[in-house]
């Protein structure tokens, strides 16, 4: 444990490294990019499980560092191996690998190969940085890198107009999610004085905080609300099935597998300062995001948006998991789904490959014979997303919500909330896998699909045998992976399967999963015998209902009639502001100034001047009328002494009397 | 060694001036090394002043009589705040040089005067005599309006014009109140620290910091008086607009916090809350009227706008951190925005002749000039805050202390961050990716980027992500100065 925690920082680094050196290599080097990344990556996965053995036989450790210091106070950063990182970072290398050596495959053609894991190689530093981070702040940063790379990969293919537009949205709907998380951080930060999660003691999350740290339930949902942002929960979702614009691996990886989740990592970490009437936000939250989506999965028609709709409504079991049964049941299912949706992603990828890049499953069909491997995993991922009972994973991690669900004390509500989600999880994978699979080929594209090669088949392969036997490691009998979590250990026994709590919950899911891919098989399997152009068959019985489901309640369009409308709108009012009256204001004083100097210089020319030039005109006259006096006559000046003289005389003589 | 910041500037002008011939190379070569040995100066000072004082004092770098009737001293000192924004000048000073490369057009008075414009900024940062702060403060305007004037573009005799005016507004205002102090101390002084001792009474501290604090503050950006800030960054040829959004806005603040905030503490304390307004203001402003912006510049003009409120905002929280937040934020502000003028001038304007965002989107740049697009990618996330470059600890330390000082403010100025993702990735697109209209692509020939313009970029990026990454470079001179006994009125007032 000791010696592990030191090297625990290489996990994220090598394959920061590995970006590093990809971003610098010439765009002809495409081996030796996908070399770097995928020999990264597998150092992380075998560290990441050489901490995960660590793990097995004792707690917690953590390495904390000083990142820097103003004043008294510094701001520490560190990591920290525990049980709930140590899963993840396992899944997340785990995945990551199978789903670079998938790429290998998938993107042989792209001319921009050696940029693709440079990026890919970016996400996985953020995203194992973000799960061995000890700091909230240390793991905002990682989050925030991570949606960058995200940003990056949707807009890969940018010359999609599509694409570009797409990624802009995810960044930005994100980040306001963020906005929330980056508020209640400062916050956290102001009470506890601490962003380090464990600090012998000292950490926001250790109870023995200095003072106690009470927990305020503001504070936790503003960090929620950077787990909406980035888990696609109700109601800024809308980025996600847009996000399907990026290739396909990304898909699988990022928007499917890992970065969706690290929402729910994100509470699941911070889940000491959760307090019971954030949970039941959360709870409720994850409830309606379950259903609301799993209800557009059934109207679409894209083959990755149905399974984008489907990872949103899975985000929401998850979140229910959390919030109603705790850290492990939210784990379990993320860690089941992480595999079973990388599978369907991969597999999607492997038939829109086959099909020459078709998404839309109805011009798909009869291609179980055509695809027969990418068919018989395809097969594997729906049934354990769809939790068909026992032998597939999604069932126990899904149970395992279901039953928290029922023994919640707050409200039954979310409990059958999520009955109804997998009933439609079902119908809609049913759907899709008739569509895709069953029938008859609808298209030429279809007629001449072909098998992936083994680089992308044998990930796929990898992950259906992980799809199912994850589930063994949670099931009631066995709660390893709950014991795991809480630190305790597991027994065996069989008998807690058929106690009258659990037996119930799971008779009712199995039931119901069973009525949607009966009902839907019916439905389906009969019209994939049909033209691709006829309509679907619920959009025949419910037309109004099909075409608000299609258009995904209209969800975009309100935002864009009001969000996006007033922002811009304000933007404008702002300018306006700025050009017409801060600028018409500057002009105003300019033209005040100008008009004052006109006035000045109209005094200046007819009073100031002017007057000067009369003074001066009075002075010279009279300067010239006095100047004629001295004339050179000297009998007038006689003259003019003797008048003087006869005046002074009797103004003299005047005064003395 | 730090004065020689300053004289090798003007030595450089002045010798430029007598250069024979209208051979421009000789004028570049010279340009850069003066502002290479500007740089030099700057960090050896740093690392000395570093080494010796510690403490975060000022300290003394040159001190003689200069007009001893008034009590006028030439005297120049440097603590840690002025040292990151010396070495900020000569980081930004030297890529100016290397983005203006190409400038062939009367290029020995080009770089003359840019030269006497940077010696007037290094001037303004090391002097802690009032008086001859503010004759440094006034060198520097005069060739900020002959560089707009002559190599400007887009309405450049109005940008040029408006700039001067309004800087010169702000200057009589500073005059007025560096002039009512030195009579009020009646200690026939203008040093600082000598007048930061005297307790003026509240009531002239009350008039006289909003003068002078709003005088300083309008070079800095401060809404509503930011007017001149996006038509002048339009007007300047990239060089200009480097400096301008780089170092010359960061005159402002530094001079509202060195002069206005140490003088008169009470009057800070007056006003804290209004001007704190006007900084959100600024903040959510300027990124919203960057938002709908045609002109590729202008974008990037607002933008300077929003991010010089977070350092006004992180003054006005009167926190260790929220002071430490707003210095490094002008740092950081100054080489994020200097990287991003030089992409929008220097790399896409000159080649293409024009800055309309709706003209540059179907010539798709990004395959045209893909080491322009790469800088602005990069340079558009440091200056959207993403964790790894320096903007984002910058900001960040600014919402910690606005937090404790007021919360509302940090709230708000977070959305304003949003808004700054919102304008960088729809100016990203629209410049460089082609958002839609993908067949009406023309081809387009332009010269490759060049070594001068790679090097500069490389180097502004170098320094946003050293800073991003340790901070602590910069802290370790920040931190202490605001310790130091210069800034104790103001946490004596902040407390009260």
């Amino acid at each position: 444990m000791e010696s592990i925690i030191q090297y625990l920082w290489l996990i994220p680094t090598a394959p920061l490294l590995a970006a590093g050196a990809g971003a610098l290599l010439p765009r002809r080097r495409r081996r030796l990019s996908a070399g770097l990344a995928i020999g990264a990556i597998s150092i992380s996965f075998l560290l990441s499980c050489a901490a995960f053995w660590a793990t097995l036989h004792s707690g917690r450790a953590t390495s904390n560092f000083r990142w820097f210091d103003f004043g008294t106070t510094s701001v520490q950063m560190g990591w920290v191996l525990d049980p709930l990182g140590a899963i993840m970072a396992v899944m997340v290398a785990l995945v990551s690998l199978l789903i670079f050596i998938y790429s290998l495959g998938y993107m042989a053609k792209d001319e921009n190969f050696t940029r693709f894991f440079c990026f890919l190689a970016l996400f996985a530093a953020a995203m194992l940085g973000l799960v061995i981070a000890n700091s909230l702040l240390l793991f905002f940063m990682c989050w925030e890198l991570v949606g960058l790379a995200s940003y990056l990969l949707i807009g890969f293919w940018f010359q999609k107009p599509s694409a570009a537009a797409a990624a802009k949205k995810a960044f930005i709907v994100t980040r306001i999610g963020d906005l929330g998380f980056l508020v209640g951080m400062l916050w956290l930060y102001a009470k506890a004085g601490t962003h380090l999660f464990y600090d012998h003691g000292q950490g926001c999350l250790e109870p023995a905080a200095a003072g106690g740290l009470v927990a305020s339930t503001a504070i936790a949902l503003l960090i929620f609300c950077g787990a909406v942002g980035k888990s696609g929960q109700i109601p800024l979702h809308v980025w996600l099935p847009d996000a399907m614009e990026g290739p396909t691996p990304v898909s699988a990886l990022i928007h499917a597998a890992t970065m969706v989740a690290a929402g729910v990592f994100l509470i699941a970490r911070v889940y000491p300062l959760m307090t019971p009437g954030a949970l039941q936000v959360v709870t409720w939250v994850g409830a309606l995001t379950a259903v609301f989506a799993a209800s557009i999965a059934v109207a679409q028609s894209d083959i990755k948006r149905i399974l984008a709709y489907s990872t949103v409504s899975q985000l929401g079991y998850m979140m229910m998991g959390l919030g109603a049964g705790g850290v492990a049941v939210g784990m379990f299912h993320l860690t089941t789904h992480a595999f079973f949706k990388a599978l369907l992603f991969l597999g999607a990828g492997s038939v829109i490959h086959g099909c020459h890049e078709e998404q839309d499953i109805r011009k798909m069909g009869g291609l179980r014979l055509r695809l027969p491997v990418t068919f018989a995993t395809y097969a594997v991922g729906m049934m354990a997303l769809s939790g068909v009972p026992l032998f597939f994973s999604g069932f126990w991690s899904k149970d395992a919500i279901l039953d928290a669900l029922h023994h919640w004390r707050g409200s039954q509500v979310p409990f059958y909330l999520g009955l109804l989600g997998a009933f439609l999880t079902a119908f809609y994978m049913t759907r899709q896998v008739c569509r895709v699979f069953l029938g008859k080929p609808m298209t030429v594209e279809a007629e001449h699909a072909h098998e992936s090669p083994p680089v992308m088949t044998v990930p796929l392969l990898i992950l259906a045998a992980l799809a199912v036997m994850v589930g063994f490691f949670g099931t009631p009998a066995w709660p390893w992976f709950q014991a795991y979590l809480d630190g305790g250990s597991a027994g065996f026994d069989l008998s807690k399967l058929m106690n009258e709590h659990q037996l119930p919950v799971m008779l009712l899911s199995t039931a119901l999963v069973a009525a949607g891919i009966v009902w839907s098989g019916w439905i389906y399997g009969r019209a994939s015998a049909r033209p691709a152009r006829e309509a679907d068959p619920l959009e025949v019985a419910q037309p109004a209902l099909f075409a608000c489901v299609q258009k995904k309640f209209y969800v975009d369009e309100f935002y864009d009639a009001t969000v996006v409308r007033l922002t811009t709108a304000f933007a404008r009012f702002c300018d306006w502001l700025d050009r017409v009256v801060l600028g018409g204001l500057v002009r105003a004083v300019c033209w005040l100034a100008l008009a004052l100097a006109r006035l000045d210089r109209n005094v200046d020319k007819s009073v100031v001047n002017e007057g000067f030039d009369i003074g001066t005109e009075a002075v010279r006259g009279a300067g010239q009328w006095v100047s004629r006096l001295q004339n050179g006559q000297v009998q007038r000046y006689l003259r003019v002494i003797g008048l003087a003289f006869c005046g002074l005389l009797i103004l003299l003589l005047w005064g003395c009397a | 060694m730090l004065a020689w910041t300053i004289y090798i500037s003007f030595l450089g002008a002045a010798l430029l001036m007598f250069l024979p011939g209208e051979n421009p190379r000789p004028a570049k070569v010279a340009a850069l090394l003066a502002a290479l040995a500007g740089l030099a100066c700057a960090a050896k000072g740093a690392i000395e002043c570093h080494l010796h004082a510690g403490a975060g004092a000022l300290t003394d770098v040159a001190n003689a009589n200069w007009i001893p009737e008034l009590g006028i001293r030439y005297h120049l000192a440097a603590d840690g705040i002025s040292l990151v924004l010396v070495l900020l000048t000569g980081i930004a000073a030297v890529a100016g040089v290397l983005f203006s490369w190409n400038v062939e057009n009367r290029s020995r008075e080009f770089f003359a005067l840019y030269l006497a414009l940077i010696g007037g900024v290094y001037g303004v940062f090391l002097s802690v005599d009032l008086f001859l702060l503010f004759v440094f403060y006034e060198v520097a305007i005069i060739p900020k309006y002959f560089l707009i004037v002559i190599w400007g573009s887009t309405r450049r005799e109005y940008g040029a014009m408006k700039l001067a005016l309004y800087s010169f507004v702000g200057s009589a205002m500073v005059l007025v109140g560096l002039i009512a102090a030195y009579v009020m101390a009646g200690a026939r002084t203008f040093d600082l620290a000598a007048l930061a001792k005297v307790h003026f009474a509240p009531a002239f501290q009350n008039w006289a910091f909003i003068v002078v604090f709003v005088g300083f503050a309008i070079l800095a950006g401060l809404w509503p008086f930011h007017t001149w800030a996006p038509t002048g960054h339009v007007a300047a040829p990239t060089a200009a607009s480097m400096l301008l959004a780089g170092v010359v806005m960061k005159l402002g603040a530094y001079g509202a916090l060195r002069v206005a905030m140490t003088l008169f503490p009470v009057g800070l304390h007056t006003w804290q809350n209004t001007i704190a307004v006007l900084a959100v203001v600024g903040i959510v402003y300027g990124a919203l009227v960057a938002l709908v912006q045609q002109d590729f510049k202008f974008v990037i003009g607002y933008s300077s706008v929003s991010h010089m409120g977070f350092v006004l905002l992180g003054l006005m929280t009167l926190t260790q951190i929220g002071l430490s937040g707003a210095v490094l934020q002008m740092f950081s502000h100054g080489i994020i925005a200097g990287l991003l003028f030089a992409v929008v001038g220097r790399m896409v304007y000159d080649r293409t002749h024009t800055r309309d965002l709706a003209v540059l989107q179907p010539k798709n740049l990004n395959q045209v000039l893909p080491f322009a697009a790469v800088t602005f990618v990069v340079g558009g996330a440091a200056s959207m805050g993403l964790p790894g470059f320096s903007g984002f600890i910058a900001e960040l330390q600014v919402l910690v202390g606005a937090w404790q000082t007021f919360p509302v403010f940090a709230v708000m100025a977070a959305v304003g961050i949003l808004a700054g993702v919102a304008y960088t990735l729809r100016v990203l697109l629209k410049a460089f990716f082609a958002e839609g209209q993908v067949e009406a692509r023309e081809p387009l020939h332009c010269p490759r980027i060049s070594l001068p313009e790679r090097a500069g970029a490389l180097l502004l990026l170098g320094t946003t992500l050293l800073i991003g990454l340790c901070p602590q470079l910069l802290l370790d001179f920040i931190t202490p100065s605001l310790n130091s006994p210069l800034m104790q009125p103001l946490w004596k007032a902040g407390t009260r």
